[in-house]
C-alpha cells in the first residue's frame, strides 16, 4: 500500500487507520454511510468490540508500517456499552500520546474521538478534519520502519 | 434513491484483485449477496471449491453478519469462519470517485482476508438458568415485580431491610390525582404477596454477598436477628404495650411519634410480628428488664437469636431499592432544625394520615394547635446544581404538593395555603387538571418564586420569598412550612451496585442498559430495575416499570439454557504470570484467580493463574490490553487477527 | 445602538466570569437578599436584564448601590450563578466610566468617623477600590 502512496507534497494521500468500537463509532460510521456523508477515502476502518480493545501495540505497528495517522473512536464517556471501556481507552491513549511525543512523533497523528451511533454527521466531520490534519502534517517518516513491511 | 454498491465501486475489479492473494481459492461478484440467490451461490462455492473460510464484501456486518453466518453454517462451516468487509456504508456510500472507492474496497477486502485466515471455529456456550428470582426491596415496586413473576409460575424471594414490607407507599395518606387512600390499595397487594405460594419474603434482611452471573447468581442473605420467633408470635401486641423503653423515634412516622424498643412498625405490617430494636432495649443494653419475655403468652421472645445467613441460587435479580428524601438540614435558610413547625412533605403525609400520630388532625408540632396558614415550598434540593442539592427534577413534588394543598383546603377551607414554586411540572394523566383544581376551585395561592429564608416572628413563622412575576419581595406569614425535599436513591444503592456490578450514575440512581430501548434492564446481564431506584417516578409509573422488569425477568427465567457469546476472553495459562491486571479492569467481575498446575517451559509448577468465566465475560477486551504478557486474548478479535488487519491495511 | 448594548452586556458577563445562562429565574437570590426591599431591580431580574443586554438600564439602577456585597444571593443560588458578581461587574463598569470615583486607602482615615460600622468600610472598599 505504501508504494501506492503519492509522496509528492501536493497530492500526498495519507494512510489513516481508524479503530471503531462496534457499538457506537462503527454504527456511527454506518450512519454516515446511510446518510451519504462523505469523508476522505484515506480512512480505513477496523472494527473492535470496544475502544478499550485497542492495544497500543496495534497503533505503533500501524505507524511502523507506514500509517500516517491513527484515530480511535469510541462511545462517549459514560455511554460505553461495556460501562467503563472508554475510560481505559482515554487513559491508555493519554499515556501513548506522551510516548509518541517522547519519540518525536507529532501527537496530532494519534487522535481519540467519541462518536455515538447517532452521530453519522460527526463521524464524517471528524474523519474529514483528521484527514486534513494528517495531510497538512505530511508523511510519517519518524516511525516508519520498512523492515516491518 | 438507494444506490447499489457497484455505482462507486468496481466490484468485478475487487474480485479480480483479491483472486491472486495467497489462500484465496475463489472470488466472484454477485449483485445481491444477502438474497436467497447470493446465499445459494455461497453454499455452492463452499462445496465446489472446498472453502474453509469466507469473506463477504458487502454491507455493514451490523446488517447481515448473522445472515452470512447462517449461510456458512448451512454449508457445513463454522459460522465464525466468516468475515465481512464493509464496502457499502464505509466505502461505496461515502466516496464518490469510482477509482478511489474501488481502491479502498480492495484494501478493506484484503484486511478481511488477512483476518479471516486467523479465525478459529467458535461455539456459543450454554449456561443453565435457575428458575428463581430475587427481588431486592419490598416497596410497591418490589411487590409488584414479585407478584408478576410469581403469577407467571416462578419462585420469587423478596428481601426487605426494614421489619415490614410496604415501603414508602405505606407511609402515604392519599395518592394523586385520584385521592384514593394509599394504604387501602397497597395492603391488599402486601397480603397477596405474603400469601402467594411462589413468594418467600425475608423482612429485616439484607443482601450480604452476591456471586455468579446471569442465570446462576448465588446470593447470601443476612436475616437479622428479630429476637422474636416469627412462627410462634401471634401479633397480640402485649409486649409493645408493656415495654418500658418507649423513647425511640418511629421510623414509620418520620420521628413524629415515639415507639417502644420492641415494635411492629405499623398496624398493617407484614409480617405482623414485632422486632426488638437492640439499641433501645434495656435487656440488651443493660441486661435488665426482660419484661416482654415474661409476659409473652406464646413464649415467642428469643433474646439469644442470632443473625442467620441464607444462601440461595437465582436466575435473575431485580433491584427495587426505592428512595429516601434528602435531609433539609443542609438548607439552613429554611430553619428545619430550629423551628418545629418547619416540616418535610413526608412528615406532613404522616401528620394528615388518619393512622398517623395525630389521627389525621392537622396540628402544629410546636403547640398542637390548628395552623391558620400553611406555606409549601417546592424544589427543596431539587434542580440544585450546587453541592447542597440534586441537579435533577424530583418529578413527584409538584403533584404531591398540589395534593397536600388541595386536601388541606378541602378539610379546612379557613386555612390560607400558599405554594412557592419555580415551575409547576405536571405532565401526567389528569395531573395538570388536578393542580389547576387546587388553584381554581380550592383557592390555593401559587406564587412563582423561591423562599430565601424562614424566620420566627411573633410566635409564628415569616417566610421571606420573592414573587418573580411581580418582581417584588414578599414576606408571608405561616404557622406551618412544608418543604418538598428532593427524592434521592436509597443509601444502600451504591453498596448494592458494587456488589452486583450494576452500574450507577453520579446521583446513585441505577443506570439502564439503554435509556430509550432497554429502560428496565441494567447493563449487567440478569439484573433488572424496578421503581425509583432507576430514577424519580410516581406510583403508576413505578407499577408499570415493575411489571416491565418482571416481564424481562420472566423472559429470562423461561429459558432453560442461555447461549453465550463465544467472542470472549481466554487465558494462555503457560504465559499468564498471575499479576491479575486483567481482574482489575474487568467491568463484569468475570475474571478470578485460581492456583493451577501449569507446565511452563518443561517446568511443572503450581501458581496463580487468571481464570475467565465465559458466561460472565461480555467480550470488551479491556483485559487483553491490560495484560502485560499477552496471555489474555479475545476470541474473534485476537491480537493476531487485529494485527493482521493492520498489516494488511498499511 | 441595541447591538452595542448587547456587546457591552456580553463583555460584562465575560469579566464577571458568571454563567448567567444557568439561571432559571427561581428568585431565590431576591428572596435571600437583605437589601432587596429597597432595590428597584431585584437580583433575579438583574441577571435576566443583563442576559437580555439591557446594561444601560442596569447602570442607572439603584440596585448597584443598594447591594451590600454580602453574597447571600450567591450562597443561596441553587444553580451556582453568583448574582453578586454580576452586580459587581456592572458597578465596576459604571465606576470606571465615571472616573476618579474611588477610595484611596491612605485618605480613608480623614473621611471616616469612629461611628462608621466596619462592615460599611469593608463594603465601601469592595465597591470603590477598583
Amino acid at each position: 500500500m505504501l508504494a501506492e502512496k503519492q509522496s509528492t507534497e501536493q497530492n500526498f494521500e495519507p494512510l489513516i487507520v481508524a479503530f471503531c468500537c462496534n457499538w457506537c463509532s462503527y454504527a456511527g460510521a454506518d450512519l454516515a454511510g446511510t446518510a451519504r456523508r462523505s469523508y476522505p477515502a484515506n480512512v480505513k476502518i477496523i472494527k473492535v468490540p470496544c475502544s478499550c480493545r485497542v492495544n497500543p501495540t496495534f497503533i505503533l505497528r500501524a505507524f511502523l508500517r507506514g500509517a500516517d495517522g491513527v484515530i480511535i473512536a469510541g462511545c462517549h464517556p459514560g455511554d460505553c456499552h461495556y460501562t467503563t471501556g472508554n475510560y481505559f481507552t482515554r487513559r491508555r491513549m493519554t499515556l501513548l500520546m506522551g510516548l509518541l511525543g517522547y519519540l518525536g512523533v507529532d501527537k496530532a497523528r494519534l487522535r481519540v474521538e467519541w462518536v455515538s451511533a447517532a452521530e453519522g454527521n460527526k463521524f464524517a466531520e471528524v474523519m474529514t478534519d483528521f484527514a486534513g490534519t494528517i495531510k497538512a502534517l505530511g508523511e510519517n517518516v519518524k516511525l516508519r520502519d520498512l523492515r516491518c513491511k | 434513491m438507494r444506490k447499489h454498491i457497484a455505482a462507486t465501486v468496481d466490484v468485478a475489479r475487487v474480485a479480480e484483485s483479491v483472486r491472486s492473494i495467497p489462500d484465496v481459492a475463489f472470488a466472484t461478484d454477485y449483485r445481491y449477496m444477502c438474497s436467497e440467490g447470493g446465499q445459494t451461490l455461497l453454499r455452492q462455492a463452499v462445496k465446489e471449491h472446498g472453502l474453509s473460510r469466507i469473506v463477504v464484501c458487502a454491507c455493514s456486518p451490523r446488517m447481515h453478519e448473522a445472515t452470512f453466518r447462517k449461510a456458512a453454517k448451512a454449508a457445513g462451516l463454522n459460522p465464525y469462519l466468516v468475515e465481512i468487509a464493509n464496502i457499502r456504508e464505509h466505502c461505496s456510500w461515502v466516496h464518490k470517485d469510482k477509482e478511489v472507492g474501488t481502491a479502498k474496497a480492495i484494501a478493506l477486502a484484503k484486511a478481511a482476508i488477512a483476518k479471516v485466515r486467523l479465525n478459529t471455529p467458535l461455539t456459543a456456550g450454554e449456561s443453565p438458568v435457575v428458575k428463581r428470582a430475587l427481588v431486592i426491596g419490598g416497596g410497591i415496586a418490589g411487590l409488584q415485580t414479585a407478584l408478576d413473576i410469581a403469577e407467571a409460575g416462578y419462585k420469587v424471594d423478596i428481601i426487605e431491610k426494614s421489619p415490614s414490607i410496604g415501603g414508602k407507599m405505606a407511609q402515604l395518606d392519599k395518592t394523586f390525582p385520584t385521592l384514593d387512600c394509599s394504604a387501602c390499595i397497597l395492603t391488599p397487594k402486601m397480603v397477596d404477596a405474603a400469601a402467594h405460594e411462589n413468594i418467600t419474603i425475608h423482612t429485616y434482611s439484607e443482601l450480604e454477598k452476591v456471586s455468579g452471573y446471569v442465570g446462576q447468581f448465588e446470593a447470601v442473605i443476612r436475616k437479622k436477628a428479630r429476637s422474636v420467633a416469627v412462627d410462634r408470635c401471634s401479633g397480640c401486641g402485649l409486649c409493645m404495650e408493656k415495654c418500658p423503653s418507649k423513647k425511640a423515634a418511629s421510623e414509620f412516622d418520620e420521628g413524629l411519634r415515639t415507639r417502644s424498643a420492641i415494635y411492629i412498625p405499623f398496624a398493617q405490617a407484614i409480617p405482623n410480628v414485632p422486632v426488638i430494636d437492640r439499641e433501645q432495649c434495656l435487656k440488651f443494653q443493660a441486661d435488665k428488664c426482660g419484661l416482654c419475655a415474661k409476659i409473652c403468652p406464646a413464649g415467642a421472645i428469643e433474646y439469644g437469636q442470632e443473625d442467620e445467613l441464607i444462601t440461595n441460587k437465582y436466575g435473575a435479580i431485580v433491584l427495587a431499592t426505592g428512595f429516601t428524601t434528602i435531609d433539609p438540614v443542609r438548607f439552613g435558610e429554611f430553619g428545619y432544625l430550629h423551628h418545629k413547625d418547619v416540616i418535610t412533605s413526608l412528615e406532613f403525609e404522616r401528620l394528615t394520615n388518619a393512622a398517623g400520630p395525630t389521627q389525621g388532625k392537622l396540628v402544629k408540632l410546636s403547640d398542637g394547635k390548628k395552623p391558620k396558614s400553611i406555606v409549601f415550598v417546592s424544589c427543596v434540593g431539587s434542580r440544585d446544581t450546587t453541592e447542597r442539592g440534586k441537579s435533577y427534577c424530583s418529578k413527584i413534588c409538584c403533584m404531591y404538593t398540589a395534593k397536600h394543598a388541595l386536601l388541606v383546603k378541602e378539610k379546612y377551607p379557613d386555612i390560607a395555603v400558599k405554594v412557592f414554586y419555580i415551575d409547576v411540572r405536571t405532565p401526567g394523566k389528569g395531573f395538570d387538571e388536578f393542580q389547576r383544581r387546587a388553584v381554581e376551585e380550592y383557592g390555593v395561592e401559587y406564587i412563582k418564586g423561591m423562599v430565601g429564608k424562614v424566620t420566627e416572628e411573633g410566635g409564628g413563622l415569616a417566610v421571606h420569598a420573592s414573587d418573580v412575576a411581580a418582581g417584588t419581595k414578599i414576606v408571608a406569614e405561616a404557622d406551618l412550612v412544608v418543604l418538598a425535599t428532593a427524592v434521592t436513591p436509597s443509601s444502600d444503592a451504591r453498596k448494592l451496585a458494587s456488589m452486583l456490578s450494576a452500574s450507577i450514575d453520579t446521583d446513585d440512581f441505577y443506570t439502564e442498559a439503554h435509556p430509550k430501548l432497554r429502560p428496565v434492564e441494567s447493563p449487567t446481564a440478569g439484573i433488572f430495575l424496578s421503581g425509583v431506584c432507576q430514577g424519580p417516578k410516581d406510583i403508576p409509573e413505578t407499577v408499570a416499570q415493575a411489571g416491565a422488569a418482571a416481564v424481562k425477568a420472566i423472559g429470562l427465567l423461561s429459558k432453560d439454557k442461555l447461549l453465550t457469546n463465544p467472542c470472549v476472553a481466554h487465558v494462555n495459562e503457560t504465559t499468564c504470570s498471575g499479576c491479575l491486571a486483567c481482574e482489575k479492569v474487568c467491568p463484569y467481575g468475570a475474571i478470578t484467580a485460581d492456583y493451577k498446575q501449569v507446565n511452563s517451559k518443561g517446568l511443572k509448577e503450581r501458581r496463580l493463574i487468571a481464570h475467565v468465566n465465559e458466561a460472565l465475560c461480555q467480550g470488551c477486551g479491556a483485559c487483553s490490553v491490560a495484560c502485560p504478557s499477552g496471555a489474555m486474548d479475545l476470541r474473534g478479535f485476537s491480537n493476531k487477527q487485529i494485527m493482521a488487519e493492520v498489516d494488511a491495511l498499511c | 445602538m441595541q447591538i452595542r448594548e448587547m456587546e457591552e452586556a456580553a463583555e460584562v458577563l465575560r469579566i464577571s466570569t458568571v454563567k448567567a445562562e444557568n439561571c432559571m429565574q427561581c428568585g431565590k437570590c431576591s428572596a435571600a437578599c437583605p437589601a432587596g426591599a429597597r432595590m428597584d431591580i431585584l437580583p433575579h431580574r438583574f441577571v435576566w436584564e443583563l442576559m437580555n443586554g439591557r446594561v444601560s438600564l442596569l447602570a442607572k439602577s439603584g440596585t448597584l448601590w443598594q447591594c451590600l456585597s454580602c453574597f447571600a444571593c450567591s450562597a443561596r443560588c441553587p444553580r451556582g450563578v453568583d448574582p453578586a458578581r454580576l452586580i459587581e461587574a456592572v458597578r465596576l463598569t459604571v465606576i470606571r466610566r465615571q472616573g476618579a470615583n474611588s477610595i484611596n486607602v491612605d485618605e480613608l482615615p480623614q473621611v471616616i468617623d469612629e461611628n462608621m460600622p466596619q462592615q460599611a468600610i469593608v463594603s465601601a472598599l469592595r465597591k470603590y477600590n477598583k
